[in-house]
């Protein structure tokens, strides 16, 4: 047995050791958020310095004349006349005025290639917003091709990228640019328009809307029937081999790889149950299929840890266990359990590989109004946009992610707030 | 081997008193075990019982929590239970208003009675047995909602209240009858977390009585408690007792000795006796109970 004074000269030996130890744990963690965080910075950074770009664009100014004789035009009401009229073809007249002296059956094509092709449907929508304008002559700002649209961004960054275009279409526009006729503009397609071929005309709309869809679908599948999952299972269901083995399938299931449930959807909504292909309603059920299980796990997490205290009291109450659920367990479980939906929402906004396999991969230009309209969304956007050989279309694929991912700041910010704002103590 | 071990008390019971008393002081630090014929000594039963008990055991899976305890309870008298940890008291408690079926491996036998019917009856409805039996916990669990939610909830849950204002005179002399009402009839829509553990003890018993219930059972309802919050709720059970009878558990002898009329002292699952309560901490009849509240173990 040693003296007490000899414990306290141990202990204070001991003490130094301890206490290095935990200043080391502490360091460790710090490095281990540092890391994160430099991950987070990293990728936040190269996609915001690919993306910005995408959020303006080059227009030029040009003297349009709305020739009636060139479109083919005479009555602006007549829908035939105006889906057949040729409309590029007064931006053509203008291109040339601007540059009198080209000449040349190959000059004439590069020097047109200048402006987007889908610019004289803009034009078109002026004109049917102001008839009055038929016949006269505006000057007005055209969308560029996308071509000039990177060499115009890249020559004003210092680093012209000129390999698509020929010298002569450098010149025009460095004489456009001398003039004030060239410009980069806010650009509101990216959030107005549907996908299209041409990257100067290509937005997110389509699949932002397919994505909202989809996810309204999902969230009205998979939260009923998860948190109705959950209550069972935590509250009613005898405690026995029956629920043990659901329970692991439950956990199996959250780890399946999506594209299994991809599979599982195309076999099953869409060769048995003859759903559409590509619609928001094949893939909102496909990733309620997927989602399901997170909301399950997490909604049966908030339900445990209501205390049991508060149980007992509504029992000895003489609650019926009905009302106990509903009244007390309930409300306390909700944030855990929104939070959870929150979660799995997210994880649903991010999911691609399902969808490829039931056909939302497919390339849609027009914006999806409805469930049973042909969708695709916004991952799925990112991953046809990074696989387009276009190069304008690198900055459209930076800014999509930019846009998915303020989504889910925006949502993981809430379900943060709303578990804050819901949670109560007792 | 412990059953060897344990054989040897058991047999020392039965034999000359002095030596009895010697063999539980000798093993005053462990088990005293009890013999399995072990007769519950004392004033068990009344003439004009409001529950009965009869021969019940409580199983939780294979082990028995409870052996053959038979006991009335009287209308309007404060039965305390106490006993050293362990000793099924609040076991025995909770199987009067069934809420050990919440605790699924838990089983109980033989015949617990309420003005004659059988609590444990098929045909019998557990919400209006609880409504009728009404219970106070340990911890002090109000709704995490307002104090006033907290005590409307029984009246608005078995449609005791036709009108608001029925609804807010229940809770008013819900609250008088549990001497918290002075204290929060500024704040009856702030939280019933929010009060001291006290005053949140109060307010479950508030709760409980809101309903009239004709039993209250009460699981050592001031453990968590300090000593002017405990004296409160004490003085609470004896005006209380003029209207309802109280079952209590307490693992405070100076509480039984203060609010009960009669002490049941329990030990490993067996009612060793039960007698009123100035007898029992006087001159008790078994050597166990003597042993439990002279201090010896426990």
């Amino acid at each position: 047995m040693s003296k007490p004074l000899d414990n306290l000269g141990k202990i204070r030996k001991s003490l130094n050791r301890r206490n290095r130890s935990e200043q080391l744990f502490r360091w460790y963690g710090r490095i281990a958020i540092m890391i994160g965080l430099a991950a987070v910075l990293v990728l936040f950074t190269d996609i915001v310095s690919k993306g910005n770009g995408a959020f303006r664009i080059t227009y030029l100014q040009l003297e349009v004349n709305y020739d009636q004789e060139l479109i083919g035009v005479d009555n602006l009401a007549d829908p035939r006349q105006l889906a057949q009229g040729d409309w590029q073809v007064i931006l053509k007249q203008a291109l040339r005025n601007q540059f009198p002296d080209v000449s040349g059956r190959g000059d004439k094509r590069r020097l047109n290639a200048l402006v987007s092709n889908g610019a004289g449907f803009d034009l078109k929508d002026r004109l049917v917003a102001n008839p009055l304008l038929l016949g006269e002559t505006e000057t007005v700002w055209v969308l560029a091709d996308d071509d000039i649209d990177t060499y115009y961004k890249s020559w004003l960054d210092g680093e012209p990228y000129a390999a698509r275009l020929t010298d002569k279409q450098v010149e025009w526009i460095t004489q456009l640019h001398d003039q004030g006729k060239i410009r980069l503009q806010f650009n509101s397609n990216l959030f107005t328009r549907g996908d299209s071929r041409e990257p100067e005309q290509a937005g997110i709309r389509g699949a932002v809307m397919g994505s909202l869809l989809t996810l309204i679908l999902t969230l009205i599948l998979s939260f009923p029937i998860g948190v109705a999952a959950a209550i069972y299972l935590e509250e009613f269901a005898p405690k026995n081999g029956w629920t043990d083995f659901i329970e692991v399938n439950i956990n199996n299931l959250a780890a399946v790889p999506s594209i299994i449930f991809g599979l599982l959807g195309l076999a099953i909504f869409i060769n048995f149950f003859h759903v559409p292909r590509s619609v928001p309603i094949v893939g909102g059920l496909v990733l309620t299929l997927m989602t399901l299980p997170t909301i399950i796990i997490t909604s049966r997490a908030a339900i445990k840890s209501v205390p049991p205290s508060i149980r007992e009291a509504a029992l000895g109450m003489g609650a019926s266990k009905y009302q106990m659920v509903l009244h007390h367990v309930l409300p306390l479980a909700l944030p855990g359990m929104l939070t959870g939906a929150i979660i799995g929402m997210a994880q649903a906004l991010g999911e691609s590989a399902p969808l490829l396999m039931i056909g939302m991969v497919a390339f849609i230009v027009d914006i999806p109004g409805g469930f049973s309209d042909p969708a695709t969304v916004l991952p799925v956007q990112i991953f046809l946009w990074a696989d387009s050989p276009e190069r304008a279309f690198i900055e459209k694929t930076s800014a999509a992610i930019m846009v998915l991912l303020s989504f889910l700041i925006v949502m993981n910010t809430t379900a943060v707030w709303l578990r804050k704002r819901l949670e109560r103590r007792w | 081997m412990n059953e060897a071990n344990l054989a040897t008390p058991a047999a020392a019971a039965n034999a000359e008193k002095v030596e009895a008393k010697i063999e539980v002081k000798l093993d005053a630090k462990q088990n005293l075990e009890v013999a399995d014929d072990q007769v519950t000594v004392g004033q068990c039963f009344t003439d004009a019982p409001k529950m009965t008990m009869r021969n019940v055991n409580v199983f939780y899976d294979d082990k028995q929590a409870i052996h053959n305890v038979s006991i009335d309870i009287a209308q309007n008298e404060v039965i305390a239970m106490i006993g050293p940890s362990g000793c099924g008291k609040s076991t025995f408690l909770r199987s009067l208003n069934r809420m050990n079926d919440t605790v699924e491996s838990c089983r109980v036998e033989g015949e617990i009675c309420m003005d004659g019917e059988d609590l444990y009856a098929p045909k019998l409805d557990v919400v209006e047995l609880r409504a009728r039996v009404g219970m106070v916990f340990q911890k002090p669990n109000p709704f995490p909602k307002s104090i006033y939610d907290n005590v409307a909830y029984g009246p608005k849950i078995h449609g005791l209240a036709d009108t608001r204002v029925d609804l807010d005179e229940i809770v008013e002399n819900s609250l008088r009858r549990a001497s918290l009402w002075d204290e929060v009839k500024e704040r009856l829509h702030q939280s019933g977390t929010g009060l001291s553990g006290g005053q949140q003890q109060r307010l479950c018993i508030a709760r409980a009585i809101a309903v009239s219930p004709e039993v209250i059972l009460m699981d050592e309802p001031c453990s968590a408690l300090d000593p002017i919050a405990t004296a409160k709720i004490e003085e609470l059970i004896e005006e209380l007792s003029e209207n309802f009878t109280i079952a209590i558990v307490t693992h405070s002898m100076q509480q039984a000795a203060r609010v009960s009329h009669r002490t049941a002292y329990f030990h490993l699952g067996r009612l060793i006796e039960v007698n009123p309560t100035e007898q029992v901490f006087t001159m008790p009849e078994h050597e166990l109970t003597e042993a439990y509240i002279t201090g010896r173990f426990g």
